[in-house]
């Protein structure tokens, strides 16, 4: 039984009907097939049948007759009949209804445990593995939620910053700017967990964003310098601080770089195989998966590093500052996302020219 | 622990580290970025290895490795490192220690 088929369920209820309407029309009896009709209330069958002038109309004033008798039996046999036809098609209506909210609410659950994969990204993550890694698929879920809500969180700094609120406002929107940011460092490095290499490929954002891709992200001390210009009466001991924050964030993250290709080096070693050493493969393997796992604790203190430069920056400058830094970063970031969508769009275009394109 | 204790009192900026590991080699080069060339002893190459690697984790450093202790104190590990670098902390706390 299909839930599907509604209509051909009932179909098949007034198909029955007509069956026990042949078998009716066998005995002529006008008087009889009106009383039928205005039981069921199907004019259809009204208008089927003929009203055959027959001797019989002399039975309808007569007493009743053993023949009416059967008829009427058979008549409420056949009412019995279609009600419990139709509680059974009620009943199976209800039970159908029950399935298919229980359906909604596992593709609801399923959604969520990212089994689900969201198509607002160029992400070809699939079809480099041909594997759902669920961790994955509910990162870029996430991730595609965070970018609106940072597009939402920058309207609001642009607004406060225009129309001049009061510092007190300002805190709570710098605030909730920096949590956001501490947000996203949590859901890369529950992804971290779940396959760091899709991670520090930079997969997950978009095209123009790769290009300056430090570690499975942007390089602090790049951001300190697009925010810095944006800043406004920066005092001398702020630009002192600044400077200072730069370069440790530039030192750090030359150490980092350092180390992680030290890391690649020595798994290029582990993976090497002399082709004549068998029993070696497999011990070498283990040793460069070791290695891949090194890599997570690589990207965690890259995500580190970018928080703690957020942090320390936020210390330095006054809140208004800090929400124009804000402001700043979060349109930058903006821009270069608004770029792939169009880089994509040129690329799209050249690929396959449309009739707009000369 | 006593083993741990007169390493890292033997000179001012001592790491201890694995061979293995890529983060302990990058905080050894953020300290010879600054100036500070510290004593590197590999836990995994020692013998008592284990045992320093438990009291490592007893002193309440979160990673074995990277230790960092400067002037015989328990610094931290990696993140640890990089937070007082980025705060403007490390250097001054170095700075008895520079050029050793």
């Amino acid at each position: 039984m299909d839930i599907f088929e509604p209509f051909h369920q009932l179909s098949m209820w007034e198909d029955s009907f007509k069956v026990d309407h042949s078998t009716l029309n066998s005995i002529a009896s006008p008087m009889l097939k009106m009383n039928i009709s205005s039981l069921e209330n199907k004019s259809e069958y009204i208008s089927h049948e003929s009203r055959e002038p027959s001797g019989d109309d002399q039975e309808t004033t007569e007493e009743p007759v053993p023949k009416v008798l059967r008829r009427q039996a058979q008549n409420r046999e056949a009412a019995r009949k279609c009600r419990l036809r139709k509680k059974a098609y009620v009943q199976q209506l209800e039970t159908s209804r029950l399935k298919l909210m229980q359906l909604e609410l596992e593709i609801e659950k399923t959604r969520k445990q990212g089994l689900y994969r969201s198509n607002s990204f160029d992400v070809s993550y699939m079809r480099s593995s041909g594997i759902i890694n669920s961790g994955i698929s509910l990162f870029e879920i996430e991730y595609g939620r965070w970018i609106e809500e940072q597009d939402r969180q920058n309207e609001e700094l642009r607004n406060a910053l225009q129309i001049n609120v009061s510092n007190l406002q300002l805190h709570l929107l710098v605030e909730s700017s920096l949590n956001q940011y501490s947000n996203l460092f949590r859901m890369k490095a529950e992804a971290a967990k779940a396959d760091v290499f899709y991670l520090i490929s930079g997969a997950w954002k978009s095209p123009v964003e790769r290009l300056f891709l430090w570690i499975g992200g942007s390089r602090p001390s790049q951001i300190l310098n697009i925010i810095v210009p944006k800043l406004e009466a920066l005092t001398d001991q702020q630009i002192a601080s600044i400077n200072n924050l730069r370069l440790s964030s530039q030192q750090a993250e030359d150490a980092l770089s350092i180390g992680l290709e030290k890391l690649q080096q020595s798994m290029i070693h582990n993976i090497q195989a002399d082709p004549l050493d068998f029993g070696n493969y497999g011990f070498q393997m283990a040793s460069a998966m070791d290695k891949g796992e090194a890599v997570e604790g690589f990207v965690i203190q890259a995500d580190h590093l970018r928080q703690q430069a957020l942090l320390y920056m936020s210390r330095i400058l006054t809140i208004g500052q800090s929400a124009r830094g804000l402001l700043a970063m979060g349109e930058y970031f903006q821009r270069l996302r608004t770029l792939s969508l169009l880089w994509t769009a040129h690329s799209c275009d050249q690929f396959y020219p449309t009739q707009h394109s000369n | 622990m006593e083993k741990v204790m007169r390493l890292a009192t033997e000179k001012g900026v001592v790491i201890f580290t694995k061979s293995s590991c890529c983060l302990c080699y990058a905080v050894n080069v953020l300290f010879q970025e600054i100036g500070v060339y510290p004593v590197v002893h590999e836990i995994d190459k020692d013998p008592d290895g284990k045992e320093m690697e438990k009291a490592i984790t007893k002193l309440g450093c979160n990673a074995p490795v990277p230790a960092v202790f400067i002037g015989g104190k328990l610094v931290g590990s990696t993140n640890e490192v990089m937070s007082l670098h980025l705060s403007g902390s490390l250097i001054p706390l170095l700075r008895p220690y520079t050029r050793m």
